[in-house]
């Protein structure tokens, strides 16, 4: 009796989830495409993310050890978190280098270049690593003028305390980033998330963004992941070699 | 039959609500009810899982060992949930993630499990599915009544759309945060239950 009701269940459960895969991951598809747009400020509300992603955003594949474009990769079917598990595209991270506390690199990995008008503007990488309870997903927008100057952030996936580090999605607290900068004259990541507030006047101030009240290893959690995955060990050479030869 | 039927379906509406009689399910209903379209969901949800929850417990009561019972019930009721989520992950993308894990916890909502186990373990099938549509209706009666309140005076809207014209862009109404948080949604259950008890003078307990 009670297997019948198991097996039931089960077969409900199962056609369920297997009937609605390909919707489902559509879904997810189309709220990556928002996300990006989302981090380089082009998402106005009622926009048409499909359209406005194809004319704006093209996709690359990095090598993150030489910093090429991988030629002829297929970027939408990339897939980072697979390829940062999967032993054949990634490498474990020594404790020491492990900012992000991700323990594996992956190789590999995307880059969304915002073009306008044939012309690019900023260069999007996603970014991610551990804060208090979870590993926080999310993208960072930088100009492609400078590749220092910070366009947008967007946390999209994460699963910090409700109020506290979960602000990683407050749109106040993120329209501080932009017009920061990541890089500091000798070319190391200074980006740093402080506490008591950022005092304009002061320099280095550009380098510097209020930490979350309330979450301090969230923030430290944020810190870190922008200094490993912009550091030499994430896009540091990809994005060396383009301030050098262009896009 | 009729009359019970219409009983099974009428009764859990307000002469024996679940949240404001049994104080069941309340930790949901603090959550969801800060906008109607999530509260809507929330409440499709719930009358679709209590429903068919009943009915499938009614159908196997007869031939359940009672040393098992609950864990057929509550993998009955897991089911169900499961399907509701991924039906909304496909449809209604949007929606399934602001309710995040709240869609997930309709397996530990008590009014499930309470009406499984207290209900349809003693009746026909059609009974205890219009006994599980009347407490999702009675839930959702609950709900949207706080989330009605907590929308159009925590924002000025009702289903996002601008009713009250807030003094920040010019109009009127200065909204009131505290009922887009959580907590306001515990002060307006304990009125309404107060007005419900004060209407049913015979749901007030005796004093112990």
């Amino acid at each position: 009796m009670a297997l019948g009701v198991c097996l039931v269940c089960s077969l409900l459960v199962s056609a369920a989830a297997v009937s609605l895969r390909p919707r489902q991951a559509r879904n997810k598809a189309l709220e990556q495409k928002r996300n990006i747009l989302a981090a380089a400020g082009l998402l106005a509300a009622g926009a048409d993310v499909e359209a406005l992603y194809r004319t704006r955003v093209r996709p690359r594949l990095v090598e993150l050890d030489t910093g090429q474009y991988v030629a002829d990769a297929d970027v939408a079917g990339f897939d980072l978190r697979r390829a940062a598990r999967d032993p054949a595209t990634s490498d474990p991270l020594p404790a020491s280098e492990d900012l992000a506390g991700i323990r594996r690199r992956p190789r590999r990995a995307p880059v969304y270049l915002v073009q306008n008008g044939g012309r690019t503007e900023q260069v999007i990488l996603p970014v991610y690593g551990l804060g208090l309870w979870s590993t926080m997903y999310g993208f960072v927008a930088l100009d492609a003028a400078d590749l220092n100057t910070v366009r947008g952030l967007v946390f999209y996936e994460h699963g910090e305390t409700p109020g506290l580090g979960g602000e990683v999605d407050n749109p106040n607290w993120r329209a501080l980033w932009p017009g920061k900068k990541v890089y500091g004259a000798d070319g190391a990541v200074r980006l740093a998330l402080v506490k008591g507030g950022v005092d304009p006047a002061r320099s280095g101030s550009e380098h510097q963004v209020d930490g979350l009240s309330g979450a301090t290893l969230t923030s430290r959690g944020v810190e870190r992941m922008i200094h490993f995955w912009l550091g030499k060990a994430g896009f540091g050479k990809y994005l060396r070699r383009v301030a050098e030869a262009g896009v | 039959m009729a009359e019970k039927a219409s009983e099974a379906l009428l009764k859990p509406l307000a002469r024996d609500n679940s949240i404001a009689r049994q104080v069941l399910g309340i930790c949901s209903a603090l959550a969801v009810t800060s906008k109607l379209e999530t509260t809507v969901t929330m409440c499709l949800a719930v009358i679709f899982v209590t429903a068919g929850a009943n009915a499938a417990v009614s159908l196997v009561r007869r031939h359940l060992p009672s040393s098992i019972r609950l864990i057929v019930q509550m993998t009955i009721i897991a089911s169900l949930v499961i399907v509701v989520d991924q039906v909304l992950r496909a449809y209604a993308f949007g929606i399934s993630r602001q309710l995040s894990v709240f869609v997930g916890l309709i397996i530990t909502n008590c009014i499930v499990l309470g009406r499984a186990e207290g209900y349809a373990m003693h009746h026909g099938v059609w009974l205890s599915f219009l006994d599980g549509v009347g407490n999702g209706l009675g839930y959702s009666a609950v709900l949207l009544t706080v989330g009605v309140v907590r929308e159009l005076l925590g924002a000025g809207r009702l289903f996002g759309l601008r009713v009250l014209p807030l003094a920040s862009d010019g109009g009127w109404y200065v909204p009131n945060g505290l009922l887009l948080l959580p907590p306001s949604a515990f002060f307006l259950i304990g009125l309404l239950i107060w007005a419900l008890r004060t209407w049913r003078r015979e749901q007030v307990e005796a004093e112990g």
